[in-house]
C-alpha cells in the first residue's frame, strides 16, 4: 500500500469517526430517553444501553392523565398562534424596516434586538404584572403574548435581512403593475420568502413548544398549562418518588410532533439557512 | 394622446442634486432615447416620469394631466427594468396577467390581452413557463410584454438590453425598433450605449450631470452636435480635438490656427469672440485626411487596427491629449511608425470656445 493510499484512507476513517462522535454526543441523551422510557420501573436504575424488555405501561400511565392530553392541546394552540402572530407581525414589520427609507431605521432594528438581549428571568415579574392587568394570567392568551414578545426580535430580524436580499426592481415592477404595498408583500414577496419564514417559523414553534419558565409563572391549573410544566409536575406514587418512567415517556411523546415538523420543513430549511450566502 | 412635457423638473435627493432644470416635450408617437454617461441622471429622469421617484420641483404633465402626485399606476406608463424584474414564482401568463388582475380586469378581457401581447412578442409557446425556465432574450420579451399587456400610454425602457450578450443585443435592438413602427406608442429609452440611441432614436436628448447637453435627431446630433460633450459621446470612433486659436474673422467665416496643423480658413462665425482666443477644433475620424510629412508639424502613426472593411490608423497627440484616429476604407498604405501631416476637411470640422459650445456654422454650411 503506498503511503498516498494509506493517508487517503486514515483521513476517511479519521472523517466518519468524528461524524459518529458527534452522532453519539448528539443523539445519546434523547436515545437514552427512549429506551429509559419503555423500562418498567423496577429497572429504572440498571444501566443498559440496549432494552432487554419492552414495557410500555409509562406511555399507558402518561395517556391516561386527562391533564396531559389537556397540556397538549394548550401546547398546540399556544405554539401555533405564536408562530402565526410572529410571522405575520414580522413579515409586515420586516416590510417596513427592510424596504422603507424612514429616520431611525436602523435605531429600531437595535432597540428590537435589544429587546431580546434580557434574560427572562429579568423581565419575569414585570411581564406577570403586565398580564394580570390584561386579565390574561392563567389563560393561554398570556403565554402567547409573552412568547411572541420574545420570539418577535429573532424572526423581525431573520426576515427583515431576507426582505433586503429581495431585488428591489421587483418590488418597483409590482409597483408599477399597480400593485399597494400590501398586495406586493402577499403576492410578490411572500411567496419568495417561503423558506425564511418556514425556518423561523419551526424556530418560534420550538421555542414557545419548550418554554418552561413563563409557562410555570403564568398559569394556575392543570387545566391551562403546557405540556412542558405537565410533565414537571408529573407525579409518582408517593410524594418521595419522581417517576422518571412516565416522565421520559411524556418528553418522548412530545418530542415527536416537533421532529415530524421538521422532516416534512426540511427541505425549505435548508434552503432558507444558505438562501442569501451566495448570491443567485 | 400620450405626449411628455417636462417643465424645469428638478430632482434633489437629500444634498445631491440631480437633475436640473429639464424641459422636455415628447410627442405622441415618439421614440425618445435619454443618453449619457453613468451619473448623468438619465435613469432618474426616467423613474420621475414613471413615479418611482417624487419629482423636487417643477411639473411634469402627461397628455393634458399634470401628474406629479398621481401613483405610477394612474399614468398609464408600463416599465421594462433592467434586470428585467420577472416575478419567479409565476408563469410568463400570470406575470404578465398581474397587472391586470390588479386593475380588477374581467377575465376574458385579461385572457384576449394577455394572448394578444403574446402574439406580438411570440411567447405563446412558453406562456407556461417560469422565468428559470426562459432564455436571457426570452425573458426580455416577456418583461416587454407585462409593461405592454396593460396597454399603457408610454412605454419606458431603462437599460433593457445591457445584460444580453452582444449578438442578442443587435437582434433584441431590431425587435424593439419594429415593435415601435407596429404600435406606434410613446416610448421612452434609457441606454449609455450612444450605438443604441443613434439606431432607435427619433429624437435623443443627451444628458451631461443632470442637464440637457443638447436634444435632437440622430442626424442633427451627428452633424451638428451643440456642445463638446455632445460631440465626443455620439459617433464610434470619438471625434478628434485639437487646439486651436482664432487667428481673424474674414467675411465669411473666421480663421483659425490650429496647433501641428497650420491656418485654416473655416465657415464657422466667431464674431462675439476676440483674436487670440483659445478654441477648440473637432474633426471626426473620417474627415481627417493624412499625408506623409517630415519635420516639426508631422505626427506619428502608433497604431493601425485592421477591421476588414476599414482601418484605424491612431496617432500621437502631440499636445498629451488622447490619442488621434483617422478613419478609412481598407485596404491602407499607412502604417505604424510613418510621419504624416493632418489636414481636416474645412467643410466638416466643428469649432468649440472655452465653455464647450459649438461656434455657429455660416448660413451657406447650415443649409448644406
Amino acid at each position: 500500500m503506498t503511503s498516498r493510499r494509506f493517508n487517503k484512507l486514515a483521513a476517511r476513517v479519521g472523517f466518519w469517526g468524528l461524524v459518529a462522535l458527534v452522532v453519539v454526543v448528539a443523539v445519546f441523551p434523547f436515545y437514552y430517553a427512549v429506551i429509559t422510557s419503555l423500562k418498567p420501573s423496577g429497572d429504572l436504575f440498571r444501566v443498559e444501553l440496549w432494552p432487554s424488555t419492552l414495557d410500555l405501561a409509562n406511555y399507558v400511565q402518561v395517556f391516561t392523565q386527562r391533564s396531559f392530553i389537556q397540556a397538549i392541546f394548550n401546547s398546540i394552540l399556544v405554539a401555533t398562534s405564536v408562530v402565526f402572530i410572529a410571522l405575520l407581525l414580522g413579515i409586515t414589520a420586516s416590510y417596513a424596516l427592510g424596504r422603507v427609507r424612514f429616520r431611525g431605521r436602523s435605531t429600531v432594528l437595535l432597540v428590537i434586538l435589544g429587546v431580546s438581549m434580557f434574560p427572562q428571568v429579568a423581565v419575569l415579574s414585570g411581564l406577570f404584572e403586565v398580564i394580570r392587568a390584561l386579565n390574561l394570567y392563567n389563560n393561554p392568551g398570556g403565554l402567547i403574548l409573552s412568547y411572541t414578545i420574545f420570539t418577535l426580535p429573532f424572526t423581525v430580524w431573520v426576515l427583515t435581512t431576507f426582505m433586503r436580499q429581495l431585488p428591489m426592481e421587483l418590488e418597483e415592477a409590482a409597483i408599477m403593475d399597480g400593485a399597494t404595498p400590501w398586495i406586493t408583500i402577499t403576492k410578490v414577496f411572500l411567496p419568495l420568502m417561503w423558506p425564511a419564514m418556514a425556518t423561523t417559523g419551526l424556530l418560534a414553534f420550538i421555542a414557545a413548544w419548550n418554554e418552561f419558565l413563563f409557562a410555570l409563572t403564568f398559569t394556575l391549573t392543570d387545566s391551562q398549562r403546557t405540556v412542558p410544566v405537565a410533565i414537571a409536575l408529573l407525579s409518582g406514587g408517593s410524594a418521595y418518588e419522581l417517576p422518571w418512567g412516565p416522565i421520559m415517556a411524556a418528553s418522548v411523546i412530545v418530542t415527536v410532533p416537533l421532529v415530524v415538523l421538521v422532516i416534512i420543513f426540511q427541505r425549505r430549511i435548508v434552503s432558507g439557512l444558505t438562501a442569501g450566502a451566495v448570491k443567485g | 394622446m400620450a405626449s411628455v412635457k417636462l417643465d424645469r423638473v428638478n430632482k434633489v435627493f437629500d444634498s445631491t442634486h440631480i437633475i436640473k432644470d429639464v424641459d422636455l416635450d415628447i410627442g405622441d408617437g415618439e421614440f425618445v432615447v435619454f443618453v449619457g454617461p453613468s451619473g448623468c441622471g438619465k435613469s432618474t429622469l426616467l423613474r420621475l416620469i414613471a413615479g418611482l421617484e417624487s419629482i423636487s420641483d417643477g411639473e411634469l404633465s402627461i397628455g393634458e394631466t399634470v401628474v406629479n402626485e398621481l401613483p405610477p399606476r394612474e399614468r398609464g406608463v408600463g416599465m421594462v427594468f433592467q434586470s428585467y424584474a420577472l416575478y419567479p414564482h409565476m408563469t410568463v401568463y400570470e406575470n404578465m396577467a398581474f397587472g391586470l388582475k390588479l386593475a380588477k380586469k374581467a377575465r376574458e378581457t385579461i385572457h384576449e390581452r394577455v394572448m394578444a401581447t403574446a402574439r406580438i412578442l411570440q411567447l405563446e409557446e412558453l406562456l407556461d413557463r417560469k422565468p428559470k425556465a426562459l432564455s436571457g432574450g426570452q425573458r426580455q420579451r416577456v418583461a416587454m410584454g407585462r409593461a405592454m399587456a396593460r396597454e399603457p400610454r408610454i412605454l419606458l425602457f431603462d437599460e433593457p438590453l445591457s445584460n444580453l450578450d452582444a449578438s442578442l443585443r443587435v437582434q433584441m435592438r431590431n425587435e424593439i425598433a419594429r415593435l415601435h413602427n407596429r404600435l406606434g406608442s410613446t416610448m421612452i429609452y434609457v441606454t449609455h450605449d450612444q450605438v443604441e440611441a443613434m439606431t432607435l432614436a427619433d429624437k435623443i436628448v443627451v444628458l451631461n450631470g443632470g442637464r440637457v447637453e443638447q436634444v435632437g435627431s440622430p442626424h442633427e446630433l451627428y452633424q451638428r452636435p451643440a456642445t463638446k460633450f455632445v460631440a465626443g459621446f455620439i459617433g464610434s470612433p470619438t471625434m478628434n480635438f485639437l487646439l486651436a486659436s482664432l487667428a481673424g474673422h474674414p467675411e465669411a467665416g473666421c480663421r483659425v490656427s490650429v496647433e501641428g496643423v497650420g491656418d485654416l480658413a473655416l465657415p464657422q462665425q466667431a464674431g462675439e469672440h476676440a483674436a487670440g482666443t483659445a478654441l477648440s477644433l473637432g474633426v471626426r475620424p473620417e474627415h481627417l485626411r493624412l499625408a506623409e510629412a517630415s519635420g516639426d508639424n508631422a505626427f506619428e502613426i502608433v497604431n493601425v487596427e485592421y477591421l476588414g472593411n476599414e482601418v484605424y490608423v491612431y496617432l500621437d497627440a502631440r499636445d498629451g491629449g488622447p490619442l488621434l484616429i483617422h478613419r478609412s476604407e481598407a485596404p491602407s498604405r499607412w502604417q505604424e511608425g510613418q510621419r504624416v501631416a493632418l489636414s481636416p476637411d474645412p467643410q466638416h470640422v466643428h469649432l468649440f470656445d472655452g465653455e464647450g459650445r459649438a461656434l455657429p456654422a455660416a448660413t451657406a454650411r447650415a443649409a448644406a
